[in-house]
């Protein structure tokens, strides 16, 4: 895997642009079943993250990804901010400069732990878990069709949130009427994962 | 420094949160350290890191401080907020899992009568639906 300066920085923008791009879909989502600010959360964090690029290009990717955290954690303002930070922050603190694939499932894995800790919740409860735990699964899975199939994997469990009834979050105080809308932060974790896919696949 | 637990509140909107220190004022006075945070880094609402950070801070006591929150985003900031707290500040730092003004109002009462940080949580607890 390619991670020199320019590598990196195409990373952010990958990841940032994708979110910005769509913060208005993540706002409509989150206004069916939420307080409706998921959009905009994102996008405030992201701005941040996209206006430090080059600096936090320059730095090696665990410190990069720590960064990037850190931003998050500072400036999204909802729930996402420390759960998406926590995640970005994992990721820093566990993989080494030039991962393997079987590093990057390894500190893959310790994220979603960690945004499983943070947000008190599991796969099955209508979040953003519910797009992280079959993308981790699959990724361990290995075999043919990686990273690619990741993508796939991530849309449609993205779409299997739709029919679920929240229980963690502002979207669980509807109870049955959260049913029949995709999770907001399922959506932004299938965006992420696309972009990350894209970058990978580009690298190759 | 208070010889007294200090008290932060952090509530979405600025307007509660400054309401609800108001109604831990006019009980409690000045005998208790207490601030306040509310509204997302733009100044809507939501809660952010970085004030919860300085609220806590504000309120700051040897004897600790209990935070009362309202709704999830807020104890998850909260929550995030502690763990960057330096260390020997961040065992001291407790979230209380009641309703934010009933809490606030509970625990800066029982604060005031120089109870540590355990009992002011547990008097604010006292009030969680069973």
């Amino acid at each position: 895997m390619n991670t020199d300066a320019a590598a990196r920085a195409r990373l952010i923008r990958a990841i940032a642009e994708t979110v910005l791009a769509h913060a208005d879909e993540l706002t409509d989502l989150d206004q069916a079943i939420g307080d409706g600010d998921h959009g905009l959360n994102m996008k405030r964090g992201f701005e941040t993250v996209l206006a430090e690029s080059a600096t936090l290009a320059e730095q090696p990717l665990p410190a990069m990804l720590t960064g990037i955290g850190k931003t998050l954690v500072m400036r999204v303002g909802g729930a996402s901010g420390p759960l998406y930070g926590t995640l970005f922050l994992t990721l820093g603190k566990t993989l080494p400069a030039e991962p393997t694939a079987a590093e990057a499932g390894a500190a893959l894995a310790a994220a979603v732990d960690a945004v499983k800790a943070r947000g008190k919740s599991e796969a099955g409860q209508k979040t953003m878990l519910d797009v992280l735990v079959p993308v981790l699964d699959d990724l361990k899975a290995g075999g043919a069709g990686l990273p690619a199939r990741l993508a796939m994997v991530a849309h449609a469990a993205a779409e299997a949130t739709v029919p679920m009834r929240a229980v963690r979050g502002r979207a669980s105080f509807l109870g049955e009427r959260s049913i029949g809308h995709m999770d907001p932060g399922a959506r932004s974790s299938a965006l992420m994962v696309d972009a990350v896919v894209a970058w990978l696949e580009e690298q190759a | 420094m208070s010889k007294n637990v200090g008290i932060v509140i952090v509530s979405h909107s600025p307007d509660v949160a400054r309401g609800t220190a108001d109604m831990v004022r006019q009980m409690v006075g000045d005998d208790v350290p207490l601030a306040w945070c509310g509204g997302n880094p733009d100044g809507g609402l939501g809660t952010s890191v970085p004030a919860i950070l300085d609220a806590i801070d504000r309120a700051w006591s040897e004897r600790g401080v209990a935070i009362l929150v309202d709704l999830g985003g807020a104890e998850t900031n909260s929550e995030m907020a502690i763990e960057m707290l330096p260390e020997e500040r961040a065992g001291r730092v407790l979230l209380c899992n009641a309703p934010i003004v009933e809490g606030a109002v509970m625990a800066g009462t029982e604060a005031s009568a120089g109870s540590t940080l355990e009992e002011v949580r547990r008097t604010a607890e006292e009030l969680r639906p069973a």
